[in-house]
């Protein structure tokens, strides 16, 4: 029954046992053998391994240089969804006919899971750069659509109405009242976009690439090299951790620009 | 009635399935090697439903997906959720629990894929495993954030009328957090059919991540078509249960209604 917060102490007290738990139980299972080090190296054999991979090849390259050209592929991939995605939302938003027609489309697609285009984009767009941009892209394109979508919805009709009223047309009532009032709603949705794009990035690699962290975590499981495997999770896991950071810096300083709650 | 926005709906989407027959069958615009002709796809249809494809026939395809999503899904939201509530109940749980979460959370679902085959092989034991830690996340956050948001009086009301544990958890802290719960348990079906799908398409022997694998290596677009159909219905038909268990647990809490 402890309701009251922590004192900070105690927090980190609590919070490094944790972690000493997890860690301690981790090397006890590899070094007391219940597990083959091969299949669970021990966490320094992971930190040596990762360090070694920043100037070592694996699978034909290093690990900075897999990177990023996964980087890059995930570049392309979200930006064609944002690109695609925040207009086709904006203009959802306005015109009813257009949100009719294309809500129950886009509906039944989302079912399918964006991981599930993998064969169709291998073959319309190949294996090297093609195919898993649009993986990326079936990822993160629902949320940019979504956000775009709700954030011009949901605009203070006042203002709409008082536009109108002034005789302003289409276009410039899009861009000039329905993009700004839905800016912090497509931000977030972008966050979201990012994080669902990095994931697709992962599968996209582990199935069709020659390159990129997931080709490389691939071809070391192929040589049973278990430390190889983690130092590619890690890295997924730091850019990742590094993306949400960023853009939630990014959403929290355009919502104190906006005067809105942080 | 279905109304304006309904018949705009189907106009569009027999609109795009006359496309489909004029793009691929009258013009040929589109090669029957690139995307399936309507006739290519009922092909595929009956040779799955009929003679299989892929080692086995469709509907055993399908089984083993449902069967392994469901497996996986049940051992996250058994394991997920009393964790959440326990981290949202006590602070020092949530103390000593967050810095390990903080470290496994970033890495995603599909990136364990490799790892599990290495430990596990190509069987459903990798399947499952894989489905675990994806779904696992989302249960653990909602049931915590469920817990967390209980308004305090009636915590405080139930603790001074001497309420016993056990029925603290079962009466006021796990009704209360339901319907986090359930919106939880909706992200991890979801990530469930995203993870199983990437599982059965980087090693598997059945499933229809499996099918969809062969049509691939096979260059058999009318297959492919036929496997991401089944994906999708087989994805919007467990969510469509899940939805309705919803509605039944929450059927006393109106908010859940709107």
């Amino acid at each position: 029954m402890e309701r009251l917060p922590l004192r900070l102490r105690e927090h980190v007290a609590w919070g490094l046992s944790g972690l000493a738990l997890f860690l301690g139980l981790w090397t006890f299972l590899t070094v007391s053998g219940v597990v083959p080090r091969q299949f669970l190296p021990t966490p320094l054999d992971v930190a040596g391994r990762f360090h070694e991979l920043l100037t070592t090849q694996s699978a034909g390259a290093t690990l900075p240089y897999h990177l990023l050209s996964s980087f890059k592929r995930y570049a392309y991939g979200v930006c064609l969804a944002a690109i695609v995605g925040i207009p086709l939302g904006l203009l959802m938003g306005w015109f009813r006919w257009l949100d009719d027609a294309v809500s129950p489309v886009f509906d039944g697609l989302r079912f399918i899971a964006p991981i599930a285009w993998v064969p169709f984009a291998a073959l319309w767009f190949g294996t090297g750069i093609g195919g898993p941009i649009m993986i990326i892209f079936a990822g993160a394109f629902p949320p940019c659509l979504i956000n775009a979508y709700r954030g011009a919805r949901f605009v203070e009709p006042r203002l709409i109405e008082a536009a109108q009223m002034l005789g302003t047309g289409h276009r410039r009532i899009i861009l000039e009242i329905l993009l700004p009032a839905a800016t912090p709603s497509i931000v977030a949705g972008l966050r979201v976009s990012a994080g669902l794009g990095w994931q697709s990035l992962v599968g996209a690699e582990l199935i069709v690439a020659a390159a990129g962290v997931g080709f490389m975590m691939v071809q070391a499981q192929g040589i049973v090299s278990t430390t190889t495997v983690m130092s590619g999770m890690i890295a997924i896991g730091l850019i990742g951790m590094l993306i949400d950071v960023l853009l939630r810096q990014g959403e929290a300083w355009l919502r104190r620009r906006r005067g809105l709650e942080a | 009635m279905i109304g304006r926005r309904g018949c705009i709906g189907l106009g569009t989407i027999a609109a795009l399935l006359a496309l489909w027959f004029v793009l691929t069958t009258v013009t040929g615009a589109v090669s029957g090697g690139r995307f399936p002709s309507p006739a290519d796809f009922w092909v595929s249809l009956q040779q799955i439903f009929t003679r299989g494809y892929a080692g086995e026939r469709l509907a055993s395809h399908a089984l083993h997906s449902v069967k392994l999503v469901a497996m996986g899904f049940i051992v996250a939201v058994a394991t997920g959720v009393p964790l959440g509530l326990w981290m949202g109940w006590s602070r020092r749980a949530e103390a000593a629990v967050n810095p390990v979460f903080l470290i496994v959370r970033p890495i995603p679902p599909l990136a364990w894929i490799p790892l599990a085959i290495l430990w596990l092989g190509l069987g459903d034991a990798a399947k499952i495993m894989v489905i675990w830690f994806a779904a696992f996340v989302p249960s653990v956050i909602n049931a915590f954030t469920g817990v967390r948001n209980i308004d305090r009086p009636l915590l405080e009301a139930a603790l001074m009328l001497g309420t016993p544990r056990w029925r603290m958890v079962r009466e006021v802290i796990v009704p209360a957090a339901l319907p986090m719960i359930f919106t939880g348990l909706r992200l991890s079906l979801q990530a469930s059919w995203t993870t199983l799908v990437a599982a059965e398409l980087v090693g598997a022997l059945v499933g229809v991540g499996f099918v969809l694998n062969m049509a691939q290596q096979d260059i058999y677009p009318g297959m492919i078509l036929v496997g991401m159909v089944t994906v999708g219905i087989l994805g919007w038909a467990t969510t469509l249960l899940l939805a309705s268990v919803e509605s039944r647990a929450l059927a006393w809490n109106t908010a859940a209604r709107d």
